[in-house]
């Protein structure tokens, strides 16, 4: 009796773990094309462009495309499709040939997937998307020597100590330091409340920095509220600690999906201090049942605006939505802009085609940091690389006005 | 001759698997047979085939559901990276240092398993599930706000980043969601396949000695076991504690194989994902664990290789349903079944002619003798 019951238990606790990992892995992919062939097919009978030798570069590309995490790792991945087709598209004497793997956010699983991308014959590894993953996999890159570039990994363990790895995104103390100057040169709020997720290394690393800089500079930081993961869905006790401090602006260095329940329950509370967010913000006004009015007058730190005018913008806005039916976020730009800051290094590099992974990760390193090469992308202008790894480039606020970002 | 026990020949079979998969494996590796991804998994599928036979021991043995295991790994994890950190300058040797690591962390397990054992395994069934579920989710949650590092003036350890007052040359070890970054990597496949060995020694010969049965009798019937006499709480401890070491043990080599591990990953899937494998290769059977372990461990990772791999995870869902209506139809049991005596019948005919062979041999050599 009671061994029929216990199996009964783990059977519907099995199941249970079963349908789960189905379902994320479901909804992650059925509303796409699958991209890693697309971009196979696309470069293989692309010699027909003329009097030169065309070289294929094969990226490999990692981030979790199923999972909690799969809304990040499937921005990225489209994102820098985008790019492929349009570089492959130009038939230049460089191709890119890209595969994608899912990591599922983890450790162990980005790990898997990189010695899976070696086994393709990837020459340049781009990811991972997220951080911890991504420090792993910086690793085992910097033994093996392949160059890496990730669109959006931002702690600074993940180009510390490591040669090949560079960054696209502002690293989470940057970011966090760029918004205590910020605020302290606008002179927005006087009093200021932080609500971060300390199970998180982004928002913890942002928050971090925020509040020592916060101190260096003389802002007053009122009240520090924490929460453990991004499941949490009642933040009244934060937000109730941050009113009775008397905050008139509450900083958010956190993911959209905490923020939007923030935000709405701010209002439930008749409390409504100026909020201010970093660039995990960006994607709110996107959400399925998302009220925009909650986000007006929403401060955000983004280095993309899908409401830009330019020109490479708009294209990009426009194809991104054809295929996959949503607005770009930040993280599809930062993959964008990873595929063209990698073809435009190749395309400087001479005698590439007789490269060999380890080559092409010191001549792309020498380029990277030597100080002349920038690329100009969707998140920024002429951005250059630090010898650690950091990017460089201006970061930019927007706030949101009418349910569309403006650049401030 | 002393007649072996259908136990201990059924405790050697093991052995032999699992010493033939690393010969076999180790082959094709120095052939260069084995691709990258496969060599990748190695490792992680070693801790997993321990985490499997470990949890067995809890579930299939001692009859109680533990849903925290993933806890004691990761306590045997971070325990073992700090330890490994520590004794960097103390012992150069990389196999010794992950050793000493190891054991640092099955006793970091062994200790969990005792503060979690001593107060619960006095209640029964459910209660254990439960307080073994929040005891998974407590390490997580202490261990991701921990701060770890050393520096000069010794070691640090502050439960917020304010309290952390490493000085600016000192090393961080764990950084609170950060989890442990700018880990030297140690782990190595020959340490998965000894800790194994290790694992199956220890769990065999426990199932297979006095207090096994015990804790066996306390599974199938308490109150008897009870009425004869058996402690009913050490036997108990006694099951519950060696699991937890050897997670912990498991958990070190698992944490010493990446250069950066977060306490995130050892959460309440990571435990369940190790019931499945109990569950689904039989409770109680040591070598069905260590099957479904390395098959379904390595899985995923093989349907990447397929044009369906953005389906992987789904079909990986799949199959663990297939196994468990497999494993539970009374036909595909039968079969089974079936399969196992042919090879059982084969065997002994094997074995009768071996034995006919020697008799004819010694015969002839008596013959030669007399002439």
């Amino acid at each position: 009796m009671k061994k029929k019951t216990l199996a009964a238990m783990l059977m519907a606790g099995a199941m249970c773990f079963g349908l789960l990992a189905g379902c994320s892995s479901n909804g992650g992919q059925t509303s796409n094309p699958p991209a890693s062939d697309a971009g196979t097919q696309e470069s293989q009978p692309a010699n027909q462009g003329g009097g030169f030798d065309v070289v294929t570069i094969k990226v490999g590309g990692i981030g979790p495309i199923t999972g909690d995490l799969a809304q990040y790792g499937t921005a990225t991945q489209w994102g820098a499709q985008i790019a492929v087709d349009e570089i492959n598209a130009l038939n230049g004497p460089i191709r890119l040939e890209y595969d994608f793997q899912d990591d599922t956010g983890v450790t162990d699983t980005a790990v898997s997937a990189y010695n899976k991308l070696k086994d393709w014959g990837a020459q340049v590894i781009y990811g991972c998307t997220t951080t911890a993953p991504c420090v792993a996999v910086a690793a085992e890159t910097f033994a093996d020597r392949y160059f890496q570039l990730t669109p959006s990994a931002s702690s600074p363990d993940v180009t510390s100590g490591k040669d090949n790895a560079f960054q696209m995104c502002f690293t989470d103390p940057g970011q966090g330091t760029a918004a205590a100057e910020y605020l302290k040169s606008t002179g927005l709020g006087s009093k200021i409340g932080v609500i971060y997720n300390n199970g998180d290394a982004y928002s913890t690393g942002i928050a971090d920095a925020f509040i020592a800089k916060a101190k260096e500079i003389g802002l007053d930081v009122v009240a520090t509220q924490t929460y453990p993961d991004d499941k949490t869905t009642d933040y009244t006790v934060q937000l109730t600690a941050c009113k009775d401090a008397g905050a008139d602006l509450v900083f958010l260095p956190i993911y959209y999906t905490p923020a939007s329940l923030i935000l709405a329950q701010a209002k439930q509370m008749d409390y409504a201090p100026t909020f201010f967010g970093g660039d995990g913000m960006d994607g709110m006004l996107d959400m399925d049942g998302f009220n925009k009015s909650l986000a007006e007058g929403l401060l955000l730190m983004t280095p993309f605006n899908a409401a830009g005018t330019d020109e490479r913008t708009k294209t990009f806005v426009e194809t991104y939505q054809a295929a996959h039916n949503i607005l770009p976020n930040q993280f599809a730009a930062d993959g964008y802009d990873c595929m063209y800051a990698i073809y435009e290094a190749c395309c400087q590099l001479d005698g590439i085609a007789d490269m060999d992974h380890e080559q092409l990760c010191d001549a792309l390193i020498t380029l990277f940091t030597g100080g002349d090469f920038s690329v100009d992308g969707l998140t920024g202008t002429s951005m250059k690389w630090l010898e650690s790894g950091e990017v460089s480039k201006a970061p930019v606020v927007v706030k949101v006005v009418d349910g569309v970002y403006v650049t401030q | 001759m002393k007649k072996i026990n259908k136990n201990s020949l059924n405790g050697f079979i093991n052995y032999g698997i699992v010493i033939a998969a690393f010969v076999i494996l180790q082959a094709a590796i120095g052939m260069g047979r084995l691709s990258n991804s496969l060599q990748s998994l190695l490792v992680p599928a070693c801790c997993y085939i321990v985490m499997a036979v470990s949890l067995n021991l809890t579930v299939g043995i001692l009859g109680e559901l533990s849903l925290g295991h993933a806890g004691f790994m990761s306590l045997g994890a971070f325990s073992g990276i700090v330890a490994s950190i520590l004794l960097q300058d103390l012992v150069p040797m990389a196999p010794l240092r992950l050793a000493l690591s190891m054991v640092v962390g099955a006793a970091a397990g062994a200790l969990g398993g005792v503060i979690v054992g001593v107060p619960v395994l006095r209640l029964q069934g459910d209660y254990l599930a439960i307080v073994t579920l929040a005891f998974g989710q407590i390490i997580k949650n202490i261990i991701m706000v921990l701060y770890v590092g050393v520096d000069e003036n010794g070691f640090h350890m502050a439960a917020s980043s304010d309290h952390f007052n490493l000085s600016a040359d000192g090393t961080a070890i764990i950084k609170g969601p950060m989890g442990a970054v700018g880990v030297t990597k140690l782990a190595s496949f020959t340490a998965g396949f000894i800790l194994i060995l290790i694992t199956l020694v220890v769990v065999q010969n426990l199932v297979n000695s006095r207090s096994g049965r015990a804790i066996m009798a306390l599974r199938d019937n308490r109150i008897a076991a009870e009425s004869v006499g058996i402690n009913v709480t050490k036997y108990k401890l006694m099951a519950f504690v060696t699991s937890a070491a050897l997670a912990g043990a498991a958990g070190t080599l698992f944490g010493l194989n990446y250069s950066s591990t977060v306490a995130s990953k050892f959460d309440f899937n990571t435990s369940i994902l190790v019931l499945v494998f109990v569950v689904l290769g039989g409770l109680g059977s040591i070598r069905g664990s260590i099957i479904a372990a390395a098959l379904l461990y390595v899985l995923p990772e093989l349907l990447r290789s397929f044009d369906i791999a953005e389906y992987r995870m789904l079909i990986y869902a799949i199959v663990l349903i297939l196994v468990m209506l497999a494993t539970n139809n009374e036909q595909f049991t039968a079969l089974m079944g079936r399969v196992g005596g042919w090879f059982k019948a084969a065997g002994k005919r094997i074995a009768g002619w071996l034995k006919s062979l020697g008799r004819t041999e010694s015969k002839g050599k008596g013959g030669t003798t007399n002439g």
